[in-house]
């Protein structure tokens, strides 16, 4: 086994104690803490496949943008005050054996297909920063300008959802 | 590595993302595992990314590189819409004084 496999199933291991971690954690604090690992580990498998532009976006945006936002919301919300609600038993079980199903469908239709021991090439270059600099803004130009509208029209739509006075109206 | 690897990685992801989805009630929560199947599809994204290098004549870098920016548009994509659903939560905590799922059909009026 080499260094990259080992590297490999670490990571592995630990996204998916910390993805467990997210769904299983009482305080929505701990599950916000397991999702800043998953994306540390995820950070971690980009890096893995030469991938460093999409490792370090990762890295801003999932594990230090977005856990700030829910942990000012979680700020925001008084838990101790809330009524402690969870499912019937039964509906959690049902949920769980669901998501097993699904897995278990999944695995299989991956298991049959015939190229899915293709190996990953290494040294290709493809995630490097420049490459999909020049990618991005000599092909892709027009749907980033357009993804970049997207975002302005949420940034408005989040002021506007979140005014004082829209409750009354 | 094989491929094979990180689509039963992705699919782990995924389905506890799914599994988080469907057992709990707290809205947070409820998002999160949200995210954490996002999370799966980039991964996904760019394990394939790295895939279809290998094949020279099938795919050349320019389609293997379009889905790691694809997959950056997926990452501003979700950034916009947990900001948005941050928002609702936000109401919805205002209006009802609650985070459970069940209870968001008490936004109407």
């Amino acid at each position: 086994m080499g260094a990259s496999q080992f590297i490999f199933i670490f990571l592995s291991t630990l996204t998916l104690a910390a993805a467990l971690g997210v769904i299983i954690s009482k305080k929505p604090l701990n599950s916000i803490l397991w999702m800043m690992v998953v994306c540390f580990t995820l950070t971690g498998h980009f890096i893995l496949m030469n991938a460093q532009f999409m490792a370090i976006v990762n890295l801003i945006v999932f594990a230090g943008a977005i856990p700030a936002l829910f942990i000012i919301v979680v700020v925001f919300i008084n838990f101790k005050k809330l009524s402690r609600s969870a499912n019937p038993i039964y509906l959690k079980v049902a949920g769980v054996l669901s998501a097993l199903v699904l897995m278990i469908l999944l695995i299989t239709a991956v298991a049959g297909a015939d190229n899915s021991k293709t190996l990953l090439r290494k040294g290709t270059g493809v995630g490097l920063t420049e490459n999909l600099g020049k990618l991005m803004f000599h092909k892709y130009v027009i749907p980033f300008e357009i993804i970049s509208l997207v975002f302005l029209s949420a940034v408005i739509g989040v002021i506007i959802i979140s005014r004082k006075d829209s409750l009354r109206n | 590595m094989e491929i094979q690897w990180y689509l039963y990685l992705a699919l782990a992801l995924f389905c506890i993302g799914v599994a988080g989805v469907l057992t709990r009630r707290n809205v947070l929560i409820v998002l999160m595992s949200i995210e954490l199947m996002l999370n799966s599809a980039t991964l996904l994204l760019v394990a394939f990314s790295k895939m279809h290098m290998t094949e020279i004549n099938a795919f050349g870098p320019e389609v293997a590189g379009g889905a790691q920016v694809f997959v950056l548009f997926i990452i501003m994509v979700t950034a916009a819409e947990l900001s948005v659903g941050l928002a609702i939560i936000v109401m919805f905590y205002r209006s009802t004084k609650s985070v459970d799922i069940n209870f968001l059909n008490r936004l109407k009026n």
